[in-house]
């Protein structure tokens, strides 16, 4: 690490300065590009399900400034949009949820589109829908079959155990609310081609779809995106349908075409994170050992499969977070209901898998009288043990001494103390103080999609066009690139160019997802610069008059033997020796693999672990709080970039704390969306940002075999935020005599004022029936 | 008829369609700095700053000397509302290429990662750093009607923190003249009418003239209901450029707002309110909508769960109405008919809200909400109380939004307290008496069980802070 000059320095966000001067471009500042541009409104069904009966467009086309509408007719190739299957009309003819689009319009204005849109008569015969998780268990609707995880005999080791406890957690979902909603343009290049800007986190999925419903080999399709307004899963497979419009307006019309949802229509179209309902019982001894835990979990997949699949196993892979669970049996099954299409959201399953176990420990911890923290120490994985799927747990260890070095630099036990004084001295305002612990999988579980490319271009001046496959949503992997290939070709960072991600420069590229987005690019870049070098090292000793095993490459200067000569004239050099000053690199992630069918195997290359201190205050009156405190630990191996993954881990752990606490999705009983904008569905604000916000990376937490011996940091802080609600939890429990806190999730102040309202009736043990009581009521 | 005004000091001129909002018109210009984010206020990505006159007393220039820059939300601002004004954009900041003291601290304090919010933040914390009068560090309040999804705002937090006076440049120089004029204006384009009267006489027969024409003071609903939901207005008539409803005055017997103050031109003018006047702005709606929304913009609209009325309630105020037939006066008690309807008839507006003095001895307001910030009440309480000389209570208003279709006094409990010594006895009789009287409903915000339940414990929360020490 000491040798690194560029890797691992505190470096500003590499689009910093355009983002506060307004220079920074997205998909939709482009418009002005193309004058002859026109705009698409979609024609939106108002049932969740139904037939769809007729639809006549022509009175859209009456309406001044339409040009033509997009109909099922229109499609040359094949009009489904669906990833994972084949389940996604883009022209339905059933609706399956509230607001689906069945058309679209394209007008010279997009306030001639939207009138347009409203003139197109359909007529539909309602069907009844299934809306909740609970009647989709009931209609037995379900999008596939159970899968499940065993280890050992859970319901033998139930029976076998000293204490047993059964409950019910329900688990809201959560908008993404990028602050750029969906976004495409399309236009015909020069070449009959068709070109596609679109806001995508994976480009190359995004140009497989629009190939389909074009009917095109894929090389007629290049989808580019430069950067995104925020994406955080929800730009994964969710902006295909977009593109897939715009490029079809585009083939109709041979007029470049937007697709921009504004805020109302992104909100009720696309997917979200999913609501799940976790039903369990665990076994555990006088100690709080967990020795057994049997788990359904049942999502919230939506009207489409989408990646509900690979979400679902992600949580079950999760179920036991850092804990050592010697007999468990998780079955997961993913409900199809009438409404948006539940997608990848930043930690894709593993939040709402870790949320069940903590859940858990608490109730276990508080049945016993025993605190929390030290249940879930008693818990933790120890080395050479492995998971429930059959990984070993590499490097848990690193969990105790998280564990350790954060309770005493975030002062857990005094400040616990001043906590109990405080709360025996107002009967009205309670605080709760919470540790928990978070271990996360590093990989998609999709093993294919663990490789990468890169395209690094040098020209004669010495100046870098650096290409690779992942898309930059705001993470900062752009800036993590640049310092990964100005540190790998040994030149300043100013003499490399970030270029947009385009499927005409990396072919079949993942989507950037699953927080391997550095991990992947950065070792394909890094492979490519290093080819490059080995290129150059004997162009250079030439000139310097050594060996080429002693040239060194830094900061823009190539030396040896103590002399040294600036890097372009390395390069104009071996441009006249007619070396290939370009290279393509590549990398695949080693070692994982699994079976799909058991989910038994070795699904991640390696974990980050964290570990977070929260403290909140409740004022018993409203069931309203405040977060007074946090303090996080997060391993991020050696960073690559500290003030980016300083950035992801405080913004993860906000995020995390939205879905947690404030973000609640509410749908009617007819399957419509009441929470359809920023007015009515609330995402943090400077009011949640914790008083006091300490955060720490590990130290000595190389990772080896990561570039550069760091870690993802993407996804893996969200989940620290589950401190913030079992501090919650801790704070209603202190209005009451004690025992288990049941408490649905997010946390409202309704919520929690009925949490609250609980602890304080409660002489005995709250009734089982509690959570869903509470559910109902609001 | 062209919309003229000064746009990052150059002068433009626009013809064409009027219901097109100032963001709409910034980016078709190619000023795609800021952005939509969610095209209803709610977010802040469209901030742009607005030169405005400087009120209150700001120590040496004294009160209305000079201006202020003000953000507010270009999402918001229908293009005829900037007639004559001068508007900033983030494009106008950084100079010869080098970023402003705002751009450069949030640069370096890792302030923006997606950034599409972040030219918003930076018209926010602008106007913060330029404000006239102020000491120490940028208050990152400032920025509280701003929404980030990535950074979880610390970062932004520190960036406001760093930043000490703003430097002595033009952007400073340009604050020691006045701001422009809010001038009469009348537009007309194929699909709309926009007049901005001068005076209540003038608005009042543009009102008698067409039944059609609609008043508009803030926009902050109406641009709303526009971009959202494509409700467009054929004529409108802004109350922006009147003085009768912009003033401010205090007397020994009442305190007079004008109808058409912005509330932070009540915060500004009002530098001697009781501590629950201050609360209460803070906690309505966000500084950018506070830049724009009128007091009465917010009653007029009688929303149930608007913010003002309940505090106002509890305060006993009047508003002040003209008409063709004349003024009257009447109890804000009195104003709110249903839902969404009030005691202005057709062609009526509101001119000003009276607060009689003095002031309840004890007054709070109370706000629950999702969120504690920029966010829609759940419930929204506010209660007075004033006890005789034996600790009775002498006169007691309680005061409701989100308890039903209007917002409400719970006479009933008033009147069951009065004459009672203000105990625990007294308490559980007012709250039995609410639990019994209150009809709310569920929706999003809030179930119909938990608003009954927090009109009762609210009412107790009030009890104790009067008790002092039961609460820290």
């Amino acid at each position: 690490m000491n040798n690194l000059k560029i890797v691992g320095q505190p470096v500003p966000h590499e689009s910093a300065r355009g983002h506060v001067t307004g220079e920074a471009l997205y998909a939709d500042d482009m418009l002005g590009r193309f004058p002859r541009l026109l705009h698409a409104w979609p024609v939106l069904a108002p049932h969740a399900h139904a037939r769809l009966l007729r639809l006549d467009v022509s009175g859209a086309l009456a309406e001044p400034g339409v040009y033509t509408t997009l109909t099922s007719a229109d499609v040359p190739g094949e009009g489904d949009t669906g990833v994972a299957r084949r389940d996604e009309p883009l022209f339905p003819t059933e609706i399956t949820f509230h607001q689906q689009p069945v058309a679209w319009v394209l007008g010279e204005t997009q306030e001639a589109a939207r009138l347009g849109a409203a003139r197109v008569q359909a007529k539909y015969e309602p069907l009844p829908a299934i809306v909740t998780i609970e009647e989709a268990i009931a209609a037995d609707s379900f999008h596939s079959d159970p899968v499940r995880i065993v280890r050992g005999d859970a319901e033998g080791a139930l029976r076998g155990n000293p204490h047993r406890l059964e409950g019910e957690l329900a688990i809201g979902g959560q908008e993404h609310f990028y602050l750029e909603t969906q976004c495409s343009l399309a236009w015909l290049d020069e070449s009959g081609g068709l070109m596609v800007e679109s806001s995508t986190q994976h480009p190359s999925e995004t140009q497989e779809v629009v190939a389909r419903v074009l009917g095109l080999a894929r090389h007629q399709v290049t989808v580019q995106c430069l950067r995104m307004g925020g994406a955080f899963g929800g730009k994964e497979v969710q902006a295909n349908p977009y593109a897939a419009v715009a490029a079809l307006g585009a083939w109709k019309t041979r007029r470049p075409v937007r697709v921009r949802l504004n805020r109302l229509l992104d909100m009720v179209l696309t997917g979200k994170r999913h609501p799940f309902l976790a039903r369990f019982a665990a076994g555990f001894d006088h100690d709080g050992r967990i020795q057994a835990l049997k788990l359904a979990l049942y999502s919230d997949g939506g009207w489409s499969l989408d990646l509900s699949g690979p979400v679902l196993a992600r949580a079950l892979f999760h179920c036991d977070n850092a804990y050592f669970i010697p007999a468990l049996e998780a079955t997961g099954l993913i409900c199809k209901t009438h409404k948006t299409s539940q997608t990848a959201f930043r930690g894709f399953g593993g939040p709402q898998g870790m949320l069940v176990i903590e859940d858990v420990l608490d109730r276990v911890a508080r049945t016993l009288g025993i605190p929390p923290d030290v249940v879930r120490e008693r818990n933790f994985y120890r080395e050479g043990q492995s998971t429930h799927y059959g990984q070993p747990v590499k490097d848990a260890d690193r969990i105790s001494r998280i564990w350790k070095e954060l309770k005493a630099s975030s002062d857990f036990a005094a400040r616990r103390q001043r906590l109990e004084r405080y709360n025996a001295e107002h009967p009205h305002r309670k605080r709760g103080l919470a540790i928990t612990p978070a271990k996360f999988g590093i990989s998609f579980t999709a093993t294919m999609f663990n490789q990468a490319g890169a395209l690094v271009l040098i020209y004669k001046d010495g100046s870098v066009q650096l290409n690779h496959g992942g898309a930059e949503m705001g993470q900062g992997l752009h800036t993590k690139i640049r310092q990964i290939s100005a540190e790998g070709l040994g030149v300043d960072e100013s003499a490399i160019r970030i270029m947009p991600t385009s499927t005409g420069k990396v072919p079949n590229t993942s989507a950037t997802a699953a927080s391997a987005g550095s991990d992947l690019n950065g070792a394909a870049v890094l492979d490519a610069c290093a080819q490059l070098k080995a290129r150059l090292a004997p162009v250079a000793a030439e000139l310097l008059s050594a060996h080429a095993a002693e040239v060194s490459f830094r900061a823009g200067v190539v030396s040896a033997g103590g002399r040294d000569v600036p890097f372009a004239r390395v390069i104009e050099a071996a441009y006249q020796q007619r070396i290939p000053l370009f290279a393509s690199g590549y990398y695949r992630t080693p070692e994982i693999h699994y079976d799909p069918k058991t989910l038994q195997g070795h699904p991640f290359y390696y974990y980050a672990y964290g570990a977070a201190v929260s403290e909140v205050e409740i004022d018993g009156f409203t069931g309203e709080y405040r977060v007074l405190r946090a303090d996080l630990l997060q391993d991020a191996g050696n960073s690559l970039s500290p003030l980016v993954d300083r950035g992801q881990v405080e913004g993860g752990f906000v995020q995390g704390l939205g879905w947690l606490t404030l973000e609640e999705l509410v749908w009617n009983a007819e399957g419509r969306l009441l929470t359809n904008g920023a007015s009515t569905y609330k995402l943090p604000s400077w009011a949640e940002l914790p008083e006091e916000f300490r955060v720490a990376f590990l130290e000595r937490a190389a990772e080896p075999g990561v570039v550069f011996g760091s870690k993802a940091t993407g996804e893996p802080p969200l989940m620290l935020a589950i401190s913030v609600r079992e501090a919650l939890r801790d704070a209603i429990a202190a209005f009451g005599p004690g025992g288990i806190i049941t408490l649905d999730s997010p946390a409202t102040p309704e919520r929690v004022f009925w949490a609250v309202t609980q602890a304080r009736d409660s002489r005995t043990q709250p009734s089982k029936s509690t959570a869903s009581e509470l559910a109902g009521k609001s | 008829m062209a919309v003229e005004f000064l746009l990052n000091g150059e002068r433009v001129r626009v013809e064409g369609e009027l219901h097109s909002t100032l963001l709409e018109f910034l980016r078709a210009r190619g000023l795609t700095g800021s952005k939509e984010g969610c095209a209803e206020g709610e977010c802040g990505a469209c901030a742009v700053v607005m030169v405005r006159e400087r009120l209150g007393d700001y120590g040496q220039n004294g009160s209305g000397v000079g201006s202020a820059y003000c953000p507010i939300n270009s999402c918001l601002v229908l293009l005829p509302v900037v007639a004559g004004q001068e508007i900033y954009t983030v494009e106008a900041l950084a100079r010869n290429g080098e970023l402003a003291g705002v751009q450069q601290a949030m640069v370096e304090h890792g302030g923006s990662q997606c950034g599409y919010c972040t030219p918003g933040f930076v018209m926010s914390l602008f106007a913060e750093h330029y404000r006239p009068g102020r000491t120490g560090p940028c208050d990152p309040h400032a920025m509280a009607g701003n929404l980030c999804r990535c950074t979880g705002y610390r970062p932004i937090r520190d960036a406001a923190l760093s930043l000490g006076p703003a430097p002595g440049d033009d952007f400073r120089r340009r604050l020691s003249r006045p701001a422009p004029v809010v001038s009469p204006v009348s537009l007309r384009s194929d699909k709309m009418i926009f007049h901005r009267p001068g005076s209540v006489g003038e608005c009042l027969k543009l009102l008698a003239d067409d039944r059609n024409a609609r008043l508009v003071a803030g926009a902050t609903d109406l641009a709303v209901e526009a971009n959202l939901r494509g409700q467009r207005s054929p004529h409108l008539v802004s109350v922006e450029a009147i003085n009768e409803l912009r003033t401010f005055h205090e007397t020994e017997s009442e305190v007079e707002l004008g109808a058409a103050l912005a509330l932070s031109e009540i915060e500004a003018h009002w530098k001697n309110a009781p501590p629950v006047l201050s609360e209460w702005i803070s906690l309505f709606a966000s500084p950018l909508i506070r830049n724009r929304a009128t007091l009465g913009g917010n009653l007029a609209t009688a929303s149930p769960i608007g913010d003002a009325a309940p505090l106002l309630l509890a305060l006993d105020a009047q508003v002040r109405i003209a008409g063709a037939q004349g003024a009257r006066t009447v109890p804000l008690s009195e104003f709110f008919h249903g839902y969404r309807q009030t005691a202005l008839a057709a062609g009526e507006i509101l001119v000003s809200i009276h607060l009689p003095k003095p002031f309840p001895r004890q007054v709070s307001f109370f706000k629950v909400a999702k969120r504690l910030i920029d966010d829609i009440s759940t419930v929204a309480a506010a209660f007075a109380l004033d006890l005789d000389a034996e600790g009775r209570v002498a006169r007691t208003r309680l005061a409701f939004g989100g308890m039903a279709a209007v917002p409400l006094r719970a006479t009933e409990a008033e009147d069951a307290l009065t004459g009672l010594a203000w105990d625990e006895t007294s308490l559980h009789r007012a709250q039995e008496i609410l639990r019994r009287t209150l009809q709310p409903i569920s929706d999003h915000r809030g179930s119909a069980a938990y608003r009954l339940a927090l009109a009762q414990t609210l009412l107790e929360k009030f009890y104790y802070e009067q008790h002092a020490g039961a609460m820290a």
